[in-house]
């Protein structure tokens, strides 16, 4: 199986890591990521805008791309992945948005949002299958204590986003569990990490990182999982567990993470 | 050729400030074979009805047509009226210009053209109408009662009281409902069973009540006076006749692992079991599904030990087939699941539990013999938080649009007992509103407040947060202080929102008695008529109908019990003429309409037929007028055009629809 595959800035920089696990273990895996050729920033936040138009551009270039090829789209970074499908469903159902960013795009034939967006997760769910991950774990992650950490991307809102449960999802638990490790729930996995806050309250932002790392040490998680790179950043900073991303675990539970660095 | 008059209803402004009156009785007047046409501001007040009179005496009219509100609301009155100025009362038309036009038309010019329009549709059809007389039919004096909660016992007895008789059908082992599931009730903090118990025992003991536990209505068919109704009586596995209700064999029993439905799940029972001790009646039923007997053969403990030889493990379901003539629907609710509500923690934490969870901790009774403590360990919790209005009044798909408008007050009734009972325990509510109209509610809600100390918050809670030692991190918000809010409770109780029995579906498609969109059922009419279905001969008792607490079901229930009543002190009811007849020379018997009638009401007979003086014996449709209700799904089945409804014929139907195209 190929997807056209969107890496997205963060992942060519500062969250190199989960980029190259994700090619690994996909190769591993047996289905094909396809780097779109040109593809640019997904523009983080700005494109959520409801009046934005060329900031959701290069988001549609990406889906189109993704449309003539016929794949479907895989992004790993969860704020990439938000932007991209939340574009999408605007192409998709607000006629408004549809019209102008074709428009702007002048394709041969206007964009819809035909194009299905997925998360890796949701490749190693709905399309592997965690059944079928679990065969392929050759270092079972046995005896970790591993909480999931969702923040808010992947999530809300659930109607758009459709991933999992908003207020009790399992996806990375169940993900965890394949590996070998034990899922902590903690309550706190759902809250926001405080985003782009840190930039400008790090107070704040450092208090809404402290309530959700106390929250999982005091379930006694060794280290949280995550796939985002800002939540990463942001987590780190209160220092009170190693945060790691899924798929470096996924890699070292695949015995492909040593090697060719 | 009919002489027609029309009848313009003003209804005060209802039509007459949409819709040009006058003009529609000057176009009526235009129309073929009408020889009157006036308007009036109430056609339907004594004054009204008399000038129709006046008219037909003095024009000598045939037919008349009422230009007023909807059928529903007045066709009797207009048929009543034709009926002593001489006229055959289904000689009569109305033309709906209110609900149909005036209420929903803004421009008065195109309200009034379509009111014209409607008028001539009328119009066109009475000059086809033929006098309709209508036939009788008996009336079984028996009353069905679905459901033995507090609604179904209440109707039972006072139809019982009247004379009549009454089975009771009720799914589960015991009569009682959900009232038996109470620990006390308010405002007056009396205790539930105490004032249940008795009339379970009265509905019981009453020599016109049939009581039918472990039941379940498998099939109704025919109509108002004369339904019948094949009942399921499921396997008990023991011998209501033998048992004396010892309760040894429940002792004795090894399977020990169902949850306890009785108690909301909170513990187990036993695979033979009573619901509870006061249980009527109080003879076990053996749970198929986790008796050991049952499932592999092995086993047979509680036959050893019963002294009366009451266990029959050979016990088959049974049906039985019961004639009634009013059937009444109590089938009451149930919680909503609480699935969609993940911010609540419902399925993570033990300690976050429903206030019909609760009801069954404060009972003596129930899981924790009455003591107040968490259910994760046994510990008295030292704050409490309830949360209101969980699923009710909701503006997404999770819950139920409606307030399920007893909630208020069973939570200041926990509230208040906690405080009473412990008082070192802290208690919050967060509420959204507080509603409690009703009598000696406001003045209970402000007890709990004022003497009991109890700590309300005006806003609603998003996420209650387990955590690592054990309690309950509650986020909410205070919208009267403005702040967010982080409290820490020991026990979260919420005030789940009621849904019907999912059950009622079910029953209601068997009655044909229609449901809305949150699957409570119909009244015929929402102010006038709110006991009865619009299916005739279909009461309604309790919250099948709409949320209600104990005092409104009763009330309820004995007004349902009144209806039934007056149907069945009638000997005869004057049935419906407008059913389906076949055209003997045009049936070919080729089946098909029996085949969609729901009522059964078509059969076929072999019949010597005279076609234009060739006769021959032919296989043709017979309609039951009796059994006809007159849907008219036959008419637009039969191929060849034989089937026709009375006073609603194809040709009555197809001048109608010419008249709306001219």
């Amino acid at each position: 199986m190929k997807y056209s595959y969107y890496p997205g800035c963060t992942l060519r920089n500062k969250a190199k890591d989960l980029d190259l696990y994700a090619r690994k273990c996909a190769v591993a895996l047996g289905f094909e990521l396809e780097e779109l050729t040109d593809w640019q920033c997904c523009g983080g936040v700005y494109p959520l805008g409801s009046d934005e138009i060329a900031s959701k551009l290069p988001s549609v270039r990406a889906l189109n791309d993704a449309k003539q090829k016929g794949q479907d789209l895989v992004a790993v970074c969860s704020a990439c992945y938000h932007v991209l499908k939340r574009v999408n469903d605007d192409m998709a159902n607000v006629a408004d948005i549809q019209t102008r960013a074709n428009n702007y795009m002048a394709l041969e034939e206007p964009y819809k949002g035909e194009t299905a967006v997925l998360h890796f997760l949701e490749v190693l769910r709905d399309r592997v299958g965690f059944e079928e991950l679990k065969k392929k774990v050759v270092n079972p992650l046995t005896g970790r204590k591993i909480g999931a950490y969702y923040g808010c991307l992947l999530l809300r809102p659930s109607d758009v986003m459709a991933f999992d449960d908003p207020e009790n999802p399992t996806i990375l638990e169940d993900f965890i569990r394949a590996l070998g490790a034990t899922p902590v729930v903690y309550p706190y996995r759902n809250e926001c990490c405080g985003g782009y806050i840190s930039l400008k309250e790090p107070n704040l932002a450092a208090s809404m990182c402290d309530k959700i790392t106390s929250s999982a040490a005091g379930f006694e998680a060794d280290c949280l999982v995550t796939a985002c790179p800002l939540c990463k950043y942001n987590l780190n900073k209160s220092g009170k567990l190693p945060i790691v991303y899924f798929t470096e675990l996924l890699a070292e539970a695949l015995g492909v993470k040593e090697g060719d660095k | 050729m009919q002489k027609i008059g029309v009848f313009v209803c003003h209804c005060g402004s209802n039509i007459a400030a949409t819709v040009d009156v006058k003009k529609v009785v000057e176009m009526a007047a235009k129309e073929q074979g009408v020889f009157h046409a006036e308007d009036y501001p109430y056609m339907c007040s004594e004054a009204g009805q008399s000038r129709i009179a006046a008219a037909v005496k003095e024009k000598g009219l045939t037919g008349i047509v009422v230009c007023s509100c909807s059928p529903r609301m007045h066709e009797a009155t207009f048929r009543k009226a034709a009926e002593r100025a001489g006229i055959n009362p289904y000689m009569v038309e109305i033309a709906n210009i209110r609900e149909h036009c005036s209420w929903i038309h803004k421009d008065m010019t195109e309200a009034t053209e379509k009111a014209v329009i409607l008028m001539r549709a009328a119009v066109a059809k009475v000059h086809l109408n033929a006098p309709l007389m209508a036939g009788e039919s008996r009336v079984t004096k028996r009353a069905l009662v679905i459901g033995g909660g507090i609604a179904g016992i209440q109707t039972a007895i006072d139809i019982a009281d009247a004379g009549y008789k009454v089975d009771i059908v009720e799914k589960t082992p015991s009569i009682g409902g959900r009232m038996s599931q109470l620990d006390k009730t308010f405002p007056t903090l009396d205790c539930s069973a105490c004032i249940l118990t008795p009339k379970m025992v009265e509905a019981a003991s009453h020599e016109n009540i049939t009581i039918h536990t472990w039941s379940e209505v498998e099939k109704v068919s025919g109509f108002v006076g004369n339904f019948t109704v094949d009942i399921r009586k499921k396997a008990r596995y023991v011998n209501m006749d033998k048992c004396t209700g010892c309760g040894v064999c429940q002792e004795k029993c090894p399977s020990k692992k169902p949850l306890n439905e009785f108690n909301r799940g909170l513990n187990t029972r036993t695979a033979i079991y009573t619901p509870f001790a006061q249980a009527i009646p109080n003879v076990p039923v053996i749970d198929a599904n986790s008796c050991i007997k049952l499932k592999t053969g092995k086993c047979g403990i509680c036959e050893k030990f019963c002294q009366v030889g009451a266990i029959d493990y050979t016990q088959k379901d049974e049906i039985i087939t019961e004639q009634y003539g009013a059937i009444v629907v109590a089938t009451g609710f149930d919680t909503i699941k609480l699935d969609k509500y993940g911010e609540y923690a419902y399925n993570e934490s033990k300690d976050v539990i429903t206030s019909l969870e609760l009801e069954r901790i404060m009972n003596a009774a129930g899981p924790t013999k009455g003591h107040l403590e968490r259910l994760s360990d046994g510990k008295a919790p030292k704050e409490i938080v309830f949360i209101q209005c969980v699923g009710s009044r909701c503006s997404d798909d999770r819950g139920k649009p409606y307030c399920s408008k007893i909630c208020c007050m069973y939570t200041a009734k926990h509230a208040m007992l906690i405080r009473d009972k412990y008082p070192d325990t802290n208690v919050t509510v967060f509420y959204i509103d507080v509603r409690t109209p009703g009598k000696n509610f406001d003045e209970f809600y402000r007890r709990a407040v004022e003497d009991y100390g109890v700590h309300y918050i005006k806003g609603q809670v998003g996420k209650v947060m387990p955590q690592a030692d054990g309690s309950l991190l509650v986020q909410g918000v205070d919208l009267l202080d403005n702040k967010q809010i982080l409290k820490k409770a020991d026990m979260v109780v919420l005030a789940t929102a009621i849904e019907p029995n999912p059950d009622v579906r079910k029953i209601a498609t068997m009655l044909t008695a229609s449901i809305d969109t949150n699957n409570f059922l119909t009244e015929a009419h929402p102010k006038l008529r709110p006991v009865e279905s619009p299916t005739a001969g279909v009461f309604l008792s309790g919250v099948c109908q709409g949320p209600k607490d104990i005092p409104e079901t009763v009330a309820q229930a004995g007004a349902a019990a009144v209806k039934v009543i007056g149907l069945l002190a009638k000997d005869k009811l004057k049935t419906n003429p407008c059913t389906a007849k076949s055209d003997e020379l045009l049936c070919n018997g080729c089946s098909q309409c029996a085949n969609v009638c729901p009522y059964g009401a078509i059969t076929y007979e072999e019949k010597l037929i005279n076609d234009h003086g060739i006769r021959r014996t032919s296989r043709v449709a017979v309609v039951n007028g009796a059994l006809c209700q007159g849907c008219g799904a036959c008419t637009v089945t039969c191929p060849s055009g034989a089937m026709d409804l009375q006073g609603f014929s194809n040709r009555q139907i197809l001048a109608e629809v010419d008249a709306i195209c001219r």
